[in-house]
């Protein structure tokens, strides 16, 4: 099953060059995963490179459409403050 | 090598125990073979900033670890702090771009890659920009901004490209601590997450700054300055780096606001007072060289320090500009030309501050911070409202040094609804000028200068033109003889204490 990207990719570049496989092309909108050439890194790493790489929480889904990186598991952000931050900067 | 001490203040005259500012003392224990190599460099020379102009382009925009002072999500026009970059540039635009910029604005000798992620995550875009711009711009200079992770196994590559000088950002040599700075590194194919990743970082970072300076390439440390996190720690990589060969080490407050969406800002973590990071840049002083002019540019930042020229220069305008390069590069030779015989003028004159503060007679006086406006030049000239940032100064009885530089307005933000509370513009100039106690400027209004005045900031117009180390030994020495510094010293004990 393949890994794919979403919309809330920032378009950084990291994960292209990592793919083994070439998979990885961008679009205007974002990056995308080719579904045909993604491999999930299957004998060649160990773990899926882009979202190995990816810095943004939720841009990229596994094979099962679940999100690979979720809230907080990056940028270390208890989503709950996160939420609170936002929520804070939106009522000046 | 035996280093300089910046601050003596008891023992020799003037400006012979410290760095002023007007001259490149901060580089003079420097071999000549690398003076050569940094006097116009805006970065890394108090004196050159002012004349020489430098520009970043943004063609590296994947990075390989994670810092909790950035957020890769960001990116907006009014924000000028690291990592933040508005056109990303494929490395042909970003060579027609240099070249432009190069063109236009000929006091330009610095090109740099610094991001918006790490240059060296990049090496394909970064080498084939300083491939082509080596060929085609020979009289610029290259340098790049590094994490460290990828740098050992760029070394080889870097020397290959005329980059004499390389910055690598080093926060910590000790792993407990990077897991609080760096969540996690892309290393040997695997994210890798807390100390275990931090002590790879710190090792590349180490490793990669031994070889370069093996191989005669000039190295810059930047550390960030976080408080509670690294603040203490700094002193001693301080001394590391410098044993290692780095030739100067440049001290940056964190800068952390809940807006940028970044772990600090999100969490709360505070940026250094003015004091701290001062504090720190001269316990640091006494082990290496410090810069205290850094203006922590954007990725993508064009002209002098300070300023911002980038918006002349998008993709758009640049298509339309006709560039005759072989042109250019005589009218920048005579331009250079015509800026090192002034600074060479300027330094082969005596020093007048000398002489008015070896005229001061109590030699017990306490310092005092100043704040100056100026577009450049090392001259007093600019109006007080039309400051955008202050060089600040401070003044003693045998010594005039330059702190640092601040910035007015919303720190790193000049635009939008959501970054005010309300204060005036004014309000803020003050609060940002806390703890000097004069602001000389080429001229001010008579609002303002009712309002410093009550603030204890003493304005002062009556040096315009002046360069600006005259002008602060002039005005302490008129400070110490109306006996205003007798009189304040009680209430700055209060202040500060």
């Amino acid at each position: 099953m393949p890994y794919s990207i979403v919309e809330s990719c920032v378009k950084c570049h990291a994960c292209s060059p990592a793919c083994p496989n070439g998979a990885i092309y961008e679009t205007t909108a974002h990056f995308m995963v080719d579904p045909k050439k993604c491999t999930e890194c299957e004998g060649d790493y160990a773990d899926p490179q882009c979202a190995s790489i990816c810095p943004i929480e939720g841009a990229i889904l596994n094979g099962f459409s679940e999100v690979a990186n979720p809230p907080g598991s990056l940028t270390g952000i208890p989503p709950e403050k996160l939420a609170e931050a936002m929520a804070e900067i939106q009522a000046r | 090598m035996e280093l300089k001490v910046l601050d003596q203040p008891e023992t020799g005259g003037g400006c012979s125990s410290g760095s002023c500012g007007s001259t490149d003392d901060q580089l003079s224990h420097l071999p000549d073979a690398i003076r050569e190599k940094v006097h116009n460099h805006p970065c890394y020379s108090e004196e050159a900033h002012h004349h020489f102009a430098r520009m970043h382009v943004a063609v590296a925009p994947a990075c390989n670890i994670q810092c909790h002072y950035c957020n890769r999500k960001y990116d907006c026009a009014n924000e000028s702090r690291p990592g933040v970059v508005s056109e990303l540039l494929t490395p042909d635009q970003a060579v027609k771009k240099t070249m432009a910029v190069a063109a236009n604005i000929p006091q330009m000798t610095v090109l740099g890659i610094a991001g918006p992620g790490d240059p060296l995550a990049n090496p394909e875009r970064t080498f084939e920009t300083f491939r082509q711009l080596s060929e085609k711009a020979p009289d610029i200079k290259l340098c790049v901004s590094t994490n460290g992770l990828a740098l050992p196994a760029a070394v080889e590559e870097l020397s290959k490209h005329n980059i004499d000088h390389v910055t690598i950002t080093i926060n910590t040599v000790d792993p407990e601590i990077g897991a609080k700075i760096y969540p996690w590194v892309f290393w040997n194919n695997r994210r890798i997450k807390g100390k275990k990743g931090a002590k790879i970082l710190i090792e590349q970072q180490q490793k990669g700054l031994e070889m370069l300076t093996e191989k005669g390439i000039l190295v810059k440390v930047n550390s960030v300055m976080i408080p509670g996190v690294n603040d203490d720690h700094l002193k001693e990589v301080s001394k590391i780096v410098k044993q290692k060969g780095a030739f100067l080490h440049n001290v940056m407050p964190l800068i952390a606001e809940a807006e940028h969406g970044t772990f600090y800002g999100v969490m709360g973590q505070r940026g250094p007072t003015h004091d701290e990071l001062q504090v720190l840049q001269d316990a640091c002083a006494g082990d290496m060289n410090m810069m205290r002019h850094c203006r922590q540019c954007r990725a993508d930042a064009v002209g002098l320090l300070g300023e911002d020229r980038g918006e002349e220069f998008t993709m758009d305008k640049i298509e339309a500009m006709d560039i005759d390069y072989e042109a250019a590069m005589v009218k920048r030779a005579e331009v250079h030309a015509a800026i090192a015989n002034e600074l060479e003028q300027k330094n082969n004159q005596p020093n007048e501050s000398l002489v008015t503060l070896s005229s001061i007679k109590k030699k017990d006086t306490r310092p005092v911070l100043m704040a100056v406006a100026t577009t450049g030049g090392g001259v007093v000239n600019q109006h007080f409202g039309h400051a955008t940032e202050f060089l600040i100064y401070e003044a003693n009885t045998t010594d005039v040094r330059f702190i640092s530089h601040r910035k007015v307005e919303d720190l790193y933000c000049s635009g939008g609804d959501t970054c005010g509370d309300g204060e005036t513009v004014l309000q803020k100039i003050i609060k940002v000028l806390d703890g000097c106690e004069a602001v000389i400027c080429s001229k001010i209004g008579y609002e303002p200068w009712s309002q410093l005045e009550e603030a204890g900031i003493m304005p002062n117009g009556e040096h315009a033109m002046e360069p600006i180390e005259e002008a602060v030994a002039a005005v302490y020495k008129e400070m110490i003889e109306s006996g205003v510094l007798d009189e304040a010293e009680s209430d700055a004990e209060l202040v500060t204490a």
